[in-house]
This record gives structure tokens, sequence and C-alpha cells, in this order.
């Protein structure tokens, strides 16, 4: 391995590296709170919304994001809606992860007893308050693992951005061994980013599983 | 003694099953009804429509002369002013044991926090739990946590207690611990309504029984009458599968 | 909206045969991953604690690496440093079996610990044999979890093989871009069509399994 190649090479893949974290978190946040709306439109069985998110869910459960994101950057532009590949990557990621984090939140709040709501309710708290203070918590507790899998998950799959042209991890080593052939040194930084990006991610997860499941059952 | 709790010809349908049947009775202030009846006789159902947690389908509930809404989407803040302790306690799990007790007078009666700290304090010392104060429910026994919820319910000063088959889940040594907490309280004149498979703790705590049978209240006395000299044959059968009546 | 596209010629068959390249990858590192992951999974409730170090380091590699990384270090890295040349159907079948192998391994563990010791207590107080235990008590439990679990391996196979295209493999949707490109002047909107066609291919293919999987957890949850 030459360390001078790695030097030089080491600043496009800082910058790839940002690139990817920063559209890797947005995506996450959007699959986030989209998951969560979703949650709740299955869990109270809304009439009409719940049939449009079953179909979503499903939709992109059962296919790659790759093709998702083929969909978005180059169909969508012809029928008129065209969005920047940044944006694109961080919504696609968003529409994969809310789907897989509102299954998530869904068995959460599944697994809290009706009797936690029936209490709530006889201690004279409202609808909003009980939400609040009672089935939210406790349904984030319950969903942890499921989070920390998915986002995990999720990271794992920006590695596919460089297909629509965002210069990423993956778009820097490909073109580097293409222009240079310096295979060993390219692959290896490709490797040391992404460890350094989901290494931190994978430890902190199990310490987060560890306290929200002692919180919640003591063990 | 004047009338707080007033039920007349409440009926509770689930589809085809009539659960309850044109119920009525009256509860007066500090007095201990106690209702019992073999299982699925609609007695936990009862309770639950007191506390607006079933729709009912025909019939009205006043308390203190007021009726009460029995449809959760429009309560009329009355049931709160009943507190209710069910049988497998429900607990708020990610809360300490403090926290149980404060939260709901902190947000749904606006009380200032440290008032209802101190008051949540003196009551748990009443019923000998105040070392218990920073734990979270999973730390606690079954009928340390029943007793738990039976002060959550008295924080919020209910005008009426209904407590349903509390002890049914409890393992048999730790009975005791919670009926002498409902029998304390009975001495203090509060009001309660009780659900119950414990005959002699019914006994001891109740004024008035009920018996209740296919969704109609079969026979109602004294408790002396009612476990002594039981006037249906219904009730004579029931309290004997408890042999209760010596034959 | 670039669907008429896919009625010229054969560009539909081609489009199709595309997906069965992707299935026959699927299908063949799913098998792999089968019968290597028991194996894995059955090591892994071994009391050794090397052959725990190592095999909790592969999967916690397989937990934090995309696959679209191990795909180009098998792909791009093997040949270099071997000097071996893989040909990309053969470097994808590596990668996707060494991932497969790491779900498959952990869910047999899970299976595996998930049984209670009161079962085989209670089987030894019936006086069954140690065989009749595993045959009639503990496999048909394990059978009934891992099924469903390993025909969800099976979607998410045929899901990360969409990846390949990116070392060359021209399955699927490779196939639509070169229709896309050859018909760049007749239908410039064919982006739109052939891709939502890709789409729902992958769709049509993933789902029914996934709805096996999901049916099969209903029927046998206790």
């Amino acid at each position: 391995m030459d360390f001078g190649v790695i030097k030089e090479y080491l600043p496009l893949y800082e910058k790839a590296f940002l690139l990817t974290i920063k559209i890797g978190w947005i995506g996450i946040l959007l699959s986030l709170v989209l998951g969560i709306l979703v949650a709740f439109i299955l869990f109270y069985r809304i009439p009409v919304l719940k049939l449009i998110a079953g179909a979503y869910i499903e939709l992109f459960r059962n296919t790659p994001l790759l093709v998702q994101l083929f969909f978005l950057y180059f169909g969508l532009p012809k029928i008129g809606l065209s969005i920047s590949a940044e944006w694109c990557g961080a919504l696609g990621l968003g529409l994969l992860g809310g789907s897989y984090m509102a299954e998530g939140f869904r068995s959460g709040l599944e697994a809290i007893p009706v009797s936690q709501t029936e209490s709530a309710y006889s201690l004279g708290m409202s609808k909003g308050q009980m939400f609040r203070k009672v089935i939210l918590p406790q349904a984030f507790s319950l969903s942890i693992p499921a989070i920390v899998a998915n986002v995990i998950f999720l990271l794992k799959e920006t590695s596919v951005f460089s297909a629509i042209s965002l210069m990423d991890l993956m778009f820097t080593a490909k073109d580097l061994i293409g222009l240079y052939y310096n295979t060993t040194e390219c692959l290896f930084l490709l490797v040391l980013f992404y460890i350094l990006m989901l290494l931190p991610v994978s430890i902190a997860g199990s310490v987060v599983e560890k306290k929200a499941r002692y919180r919640m059952f003591g063990v | 003694m004047s009338e707080i709790v007033s039920v007349k010809n409440l009926c509770k349908r689930y589809d085809e099953l009539t659960v309850l049947d044109n119920i009525s009775f009256s509860v007066q202030k500090g007095e201990v009804v106690v209702i019992v009846g073999p299982s699925g006789c609609g007695k936990s159902t009862l309770l639950r429509c007191l506390n607006g947690l079933e729709e009912i389908q025909d019939g009205r509930i006043f308390l203190d002369g007021e009726k009460i809404e029995t449809n959760r989407n429009k309560t009329n803040g009355l049931c709160e002013r009943m507190g209710m302790v069910f049988q497998s306690y429900d607990l708020f799990p990610h809360k300490t044991i403090l926290q149980n007790l404060t939260l709901a007078p902190i947000i749904v009666k606006k009380r200032k926090r440290k008032e209802v700290e101190e008051e949540a304090l003196a009551l748990l010392e009443r019923v000998g739990l105040s070392s218990k104060k920073d734990s979270y429910p999973r730390q606690l026994s079954g009928g340390q946590k029943q007793r738990v919820a039976i002060v959550r319910a008295l924080i919020m000063h209910p005008e009426v207690l209904l407590l349903d088959e509390i002890t049914a889940a409890l393992d048999p040594e730790m009975v005791r611990e919670v009926l002498d907490v409902v029998l304390n309280l009975a001495r203090e004149g509060r009001t309660m309504l009780i659900v119950t498979h414990e005959m002699q703790f019914a006994r001891a705590v109740a004024d008035r029984m009920l018996f209740l049978e296919g969704g109609k209240i079969v026979e109602e006395g004294e408790p002396e009458e009612f476990f002594e000299h039981p006037k249906t044959e219904r009730l004579r059968q029931f309290l004997q599968t408890f042999t209760y009546i010596k034959e | 909206m670039g669907f008429e596209v896919l009625f010229k010629g054969n560009n539909f068959i081609r489009l199709l045969g595309g997906l069965g390249l992707s299935l026959k990858i699927s299908l063949l590192s799913v098998i792999i991953s089968i019968v290597l992951g028991i194996l894995v999974g059955l090591l892994m409730t071994a009391k050794n604690s090397y052959v725990k170090l190592l095999l909790r380091t592969y999967l916690e590699i397989v937990r934090i690496m995309p696959q679209m990384v191990l795909l180009f270090l098998v792909y791009f890295g093997v040949a270099r440093a071997m000097g071996v040349h893989l040909s990309a159907e053969v470097s994808a079948v590596i990668v996707f079996s060494f991932w497969g192998t790491a779900e498959m391994a952990d869910l047999v563990r899970g299976a595996l610990t998930g049984i209670p010791a009161i079962q085989y207590e209670s089987s030894r107080a019936l006086g069954l044999t140690m065989v009749q235990t595993y045959r009639y008590v503990i496999l048909p439990q394990i059978v009934r979890r891992m099924i469903p679990l390993s025909i969800n391996l099976i979607t998410r196979m045929i899901k990360t093989t969409s990846l390949v295209m990116m070392i060359g493999i021209v399955e699927v949707l490779k196939v639509g871009q070169q229709i896309i490109e050859a018909n760049r002047k007749a239908s410039p909107n064919a982006a739109f069509g052939v891709f939502a066609t890709v789409l729902l291919l992958y769709f049509l293919a993933c789902w029914p399994i996934s709805c096996l999987a999901r049916y099969l957890e209903k029927k046998w949850e206790n």
C-alpha cells in the first residue's frame, strides 16, 4: 500500500464522506417523521388514509432503493417533476426508510396493553395528554431495536447514491480506480470511511437498546 | 346520607350479546357497595361503564345529580371524579412510582408539582411504600404495585372509588396487604364500589352487597342477611361454591 | 409517458430476461446462504470463545458493511490481491452468500436459543429420548420460527441483486437503461415508463413472497 497515494486521496474521500452522511441523515430524519405518521394512520385505522399507507409500505418494502432512485431521478423529470440529485437521494432514502420505520413503530404501539390507555382515561387525561405522556414514550422505547436496525440499514443503503451521480464514497472509489488503478488504496479508504460512518452508530445503537430495554422491562 | 351515584335502567350490549340488562341502583355518600357474581356476569363491565370506558346502549348514570356522558369523545369531566383501580394495576412502566402518582394531578388538574409531590409522599407513607418513590414499577411486587395504583387513584381526589377485582392477579400472600389498605379507606368513610371474589373481605368491608348474574341484579342486601340468609336460590348456590354456606 | 417503447420489438422480453438473471443470482445465493447459515448458526451456539469471537466479528462486518462495498472489495479487490479474475456474476454470488449466511446464521442462533429450557425438561419428564425430543418437540418449533424469516431473506436477496448492475452485470435495470438509450430519439420520455415498469417488476417478484412469509408467520404464531 502506498501511503503517499492515500494521503493524496484523503481529501476527496473526506468530501464524499461528508456528503454521504449529510444526505443519509436527512433521509433518516425524513423516514422517522414519515414512519411515525404512517404508523398512527395504520394503528388508528383512519379510513382511506390507511389504504394509501398500506399500499405505500408494500410498494417501498418490496422494491430496491436503487430502482426507486432511478425512477425518482430519471423517470419523474419526464413528467415534469425534476428534483436535484441530493434531494432525490434524501427523499428516496426517506421514503424507503419510512416504510420500515412505520412497521417498527406500529408494532411498538401494538405492544402497549389497552389497559394503559384505559387507566390514563380513568385518571381524567385527555386524548392528547394520554398520547404524549403515556403512549408515545412507551411506543418509542419498544420500537428502539427496530429504529436502530433501520438506521444502520439506511446508512448502508446510502452506498447506491452514486447511481444518480452523487459524488459519494462509492462514486469516488469507482472513479479513482477507473482513472489511476490504485485499487488497494482506494478500497482501503472506502472500507475505512464506511467503518467510520457505521461502527459508532452500531455501538451507540447497542447501548441505547440496552437502556431502553432496561427502562421497559428491567433486564 | 345523600345519594352520590345513581344508575337508571343501564343496558350494555355487544352486538347480540346483552351484558347488562336494565340495571338500576344507587350508592349513598360514604357507602361501600360490593358487587359479586359468577365470571362473565357483567360486574366488571358495570364498573367500566360507570367510568366511561364502555359506551352504553341505554339508560343513564348520574354522579351527584349530574348526568355522565359515557361517550368518551364528549366526556364532561365527571368520569374523572370517579377513580378506578384495575386488576392488572397498569402503572406506567416508563415512570417512577412518584411520577406515576404526580402525572395526572399535574397535567389534568394543573396543580403545582411541589404540592402534589408532598401529597404523594404522604399517601405513599400511609400505604408503607415511601421508600419506593424512586423505583420503577417493575421493581415492585404485585401487592406493592396494586397499593401504588390505589394511591394513584386517590390522589385525584375522586368522590367515588371503583375497584375492579384488584386482588385477582395477586399471589395469595399479597392479597392481605392490599385489602388492608381498602379496609382503612372504608373506615375513613370513602365511597367505594368494589368488584371482588374475596368473600371474607366483601363481608368485612361492605355496607351493602349486590349479586349480579346474567347481567341483572338478582339480589341485594346488608352483608349479614346476604351471606347468612340468601333469599334467592341462585345466590345460595353461588355462595356454596365458595363454601361460604355450610350444608 | 414512455410506456410504448416496451412494446417495440422484443424490448419487454429482454427486460424479463434481465429480471430472470437477477432472480437466478438471488436463488443461488439464497440456497448457499441457507445451507451455510444453518451450519454457522449451530457453530454460534458453541461454547468455545475463539469460535464465538470469530463469528461475532463476522456478523459485525456484515452488519455494518454495505453489500455494495463488499461487492467492490470482491470484484475489484480480489482480482488485484490474488491475481485471479472473478467474473461479476461469481463475485455477486460470493458476496450475497457471505451476507446471507450471516443473516441466516443469526436467525438459526436466535431460534435455537429462543426455545425455553423447560421444553427440553418436560420432554425428558415425559420419557422422550433425546432423538424424540428433537424430532417431535424442538425441531418443529424451530422450523416454524425459521421458515417465515428465511422466506423474507429471499425477498431481501432479490432486492439486493439490483446492486450488481454497478459492477457491470446486465440485469433488468441495465437492460432498461439500454432500451432508454436506444430509443432516445423516438421515445424521449422512455425513462419514466421503463423505470416504472422495472419498479413494478421487482414489486411483482417480491410482494407475493412477502405475503407468503407474513401468512406463515401469522399462522404459526403460537
